[in-house]
């Protein structure tokens, strides 16, 4: 059965059936970032305030609606960007980013984007070929180094995007609504992927999307975003033990409670001017 | 059952998911249609082009047998024909053939060097760019032919002036290829290499060289086009009998002799070496990089 946690706690708890005990050691922590178009004081805000800590190998997901800056998060946890204000440590190192598009450069195999990636981290020529097929066969893609990019379906691609994140051998993973372009099946089926590849490498996740039953499906604390500017409402710790699925009432249940949250939100801007 | 053993079996569930979803997907064999359908493709493009040579062929000689033009107006396909032979017993065709293919090989391969290096300076700079960007555009919209007179002045009846003429008639279409495929480049393949970890030369050579690479490639056969035209521009006009024979020099010789199927047997020469180029050189690669790109529908 699920206990859920209320709006408004900040410890993070962790459900029995999780192998992976997270420690007390961060992983990402921002603390009071801000962040303006263009980088100026006087433009209007995208994000306010926002504290986060992510914890060594927690799954952390970030709900909002379009536009909330989300992605600007992501960014600017991934170095990408510099915030306006406030200070963003990543204690674990550097970090990867899976976009929505798989983003996989058409002119290489799919064997070539991981390796690619691997050259880039430095990696030996002799020794690259052997860790490629290795994480393809992480990601149950063995034999399909030399497949061409247009050749994989969009789930595949999102698989070859994964393992060549994963060929990049940090310790976070940062991804950017990484399903939303994906069909309902095969949606389902990377989850049950992505759960077991965070399971095996013990990596912290932060995994942004807009589809709350997907953030209860997934992480194991789901926060909220609220837009313009965008600032975090509250969090919630999902502790479904057994079996966690898109379908399950749990997730439904948790689902439900936090959409309600995130109404309550998109309401305050009916008046706003467009 | 333990955490290790649930993991394994969702490993196994989620493999087998996921090898039944990937081959319901109806993902194109990338082997298979290369193999087969190769003579079929041949043999489907080469036959009407055969068919059309042998039309235009029949048309002519249907045009000369008819009478309208005298021959030596509208000479016949056989008279052309024997122009031909004839350069070959003079020993005159294959030096004419060597010595433009060669100039036009060299000066495309300089046009090359120094296109790609403006290119570049121009995609790096913006202030290069907005400086001589419009003069780079406006050079690919002169008629090289005009450049030939001033070649001349400069480095006289010489291969310098041959080669400048090729070189300004090239380079702009060269640059300019380059120039708008690095403009094109998706933004989001510069945030993948930047992700992954590319900074200054290795951006460059990763992603933007490989992702500029078809308006680049576009750029050196236009390029091309451009070397051949004023390639022939300036022989025809730079004649001088130091400089050897040449298919430019062949038809100014036709025009001196008033002999139309000598210019006719030098217009045909230059266009088969035009069509060869394209179809060994040129059609090849560019499949070559749509196919690997998933741009080009290979013919069913």
């Amino acid at each position: 059965m699920s206990r859920l946690d209320s709006v408004g706690t900040h410890s993070v708890q962790c459900s029995v059936a999780d192998p992976l005990q997270p420690t007390t050691q961060p992983a990402v922590v921002l603390d009071r970032v801000s962040k303006t178009f263009a980088g100026a004081l006087d433009r209007p805000l995208v994000l306010d305030e926002i504290s986060l800590t992510v914890a060594a190998g927690e799954f952390v997901c970030l709900v909002g609606a379009s536009g909330c800056g989300k992605s600007t998060l992501l960014n600017l946890i991934a170095g990408l960007e510099l915030p306006t204000r406030g200070t963003i440590s990543r204690p674990a190192g550097k970090a990867a980013l899976l976009f929505q598009d798989a983003a996989l450069l058409p002119w290489l195999t799919a064997g070539q984007n991981v390796e690619l990636a691997l050259r880039l981290r430095g990696v030996k020529r002799r020794d690259r070929r052997a860790e490629a097929d290795r994480l393809l066969k992480l990601v149950h893609l063995d034999g399909l180094h030399r497949a061409r990019v247009h050749e994989l379906s969009g789930g595949m691609r999102q698989r070859v995007a994964l393992a060549r994140a994963l060929a990049q051998e940090t310790r976070i993973l940062l991804m950017d609504e990484p399903f939303a372009a994906l069909d309902a099946i095969t949606r389902d089926v990377l989850h049950d992927e992505l759960i077991r590849i965070w399971r095996t490498t013990g990596l912290s996740v932060v995994f942004v999307t807009h589809n709350v039953r997907e953030a209860v499906r997934l992480g194991q604390r789901v926060e909220l975003m609220a837009s313009r500017p965008g600032h975090l409402v509250g969090h919630w710790n999902v502790e479904i033990s057994g079996d966690r699925r898109i379908e399950s009432p749990a997730v439904a249940a948790l689902a439900v409670e936090i959409t309600e949250e995130l109404r309550k939100e998109i309401r305050r801007h009916a008046g706003d001017p467009r | 059952m333990t955490a290790s053993d649930s993991t394994s079996v969702v490993r196994d569930e989620v493999a087998t998911l996921e090898a039944g979803l990937d081959s319901l997907d109806p993902v194109r064999d990338p082997g298979r249609s290369a193999k087969s359908t190769w003579v079929r493709r041949a043999s489907a493009s080469i036959a009407p082009a055969m068919i059309a040579v042998t039309v235009l062929i029949l048309t002519w000689a249907a045009l000369r047998i008819s009478g309208i033009k005298p021959s030596y107006v509208l000479p016949s396909p056989m008279e052309v024909w024997q122009s031909i032979v004839a350069l070959w017993h003079q020993g005159v065709l294959w030096s004419a053939l060597w010595n433009s293919l060669r100039r036009a090989a060299i000066g495309f391969l300089a046009s090359g060097v120094v296109g790609t290096v403006l290119g570049l300076l121009l995609a790096r700079f913006k202030l290069l760019r907005t400086a001589i960007g419009p003069l780079v555009s406006g050079l690919q919209s002169l008629p090289s032919v005009a450049w030939v007179p001033a070649a001349i002045i400069w480095f006289g009846l010489s291969d310098a002036a041959i080669y400048a003429v090729v070189l300004l008639g090239a380079v702009p279409s060269i640059a300019n290829g380059l120039l708008a495929g690095v403009r094109q480049v998706p933004p989001l393949y510069l945030r993948v290499g930047q992700v992954l970890g590319a900074r200054g030369l290795n951006t460059l050579r990763f992603v933007v060289l490989p992702a500029a690479l078809p308006g680049y490639f576009a750029g050196l056969r236009q390029g091309w086009a451009f070397a051949w035209r004023s390639l022939m521009a300036a022989e025809l006009i730079a004649f001088s009998p130091n400089l050897g024979t040449s298919l430019g020099q062949l038809l100014q010789t036709g025009r001196d002799l008033s002999d139309m199927s000598l210019v006719l047997a030098a217009i045909l020469l230059i266009l088969l070496v035009g069509v060869g180029v394209e179809l060994i050189v040129f059609g090849p690669i560019e499949r070559r990089i749509l196919r690997t790109r998933g741009l080009l529908v290979d013919p069913r």
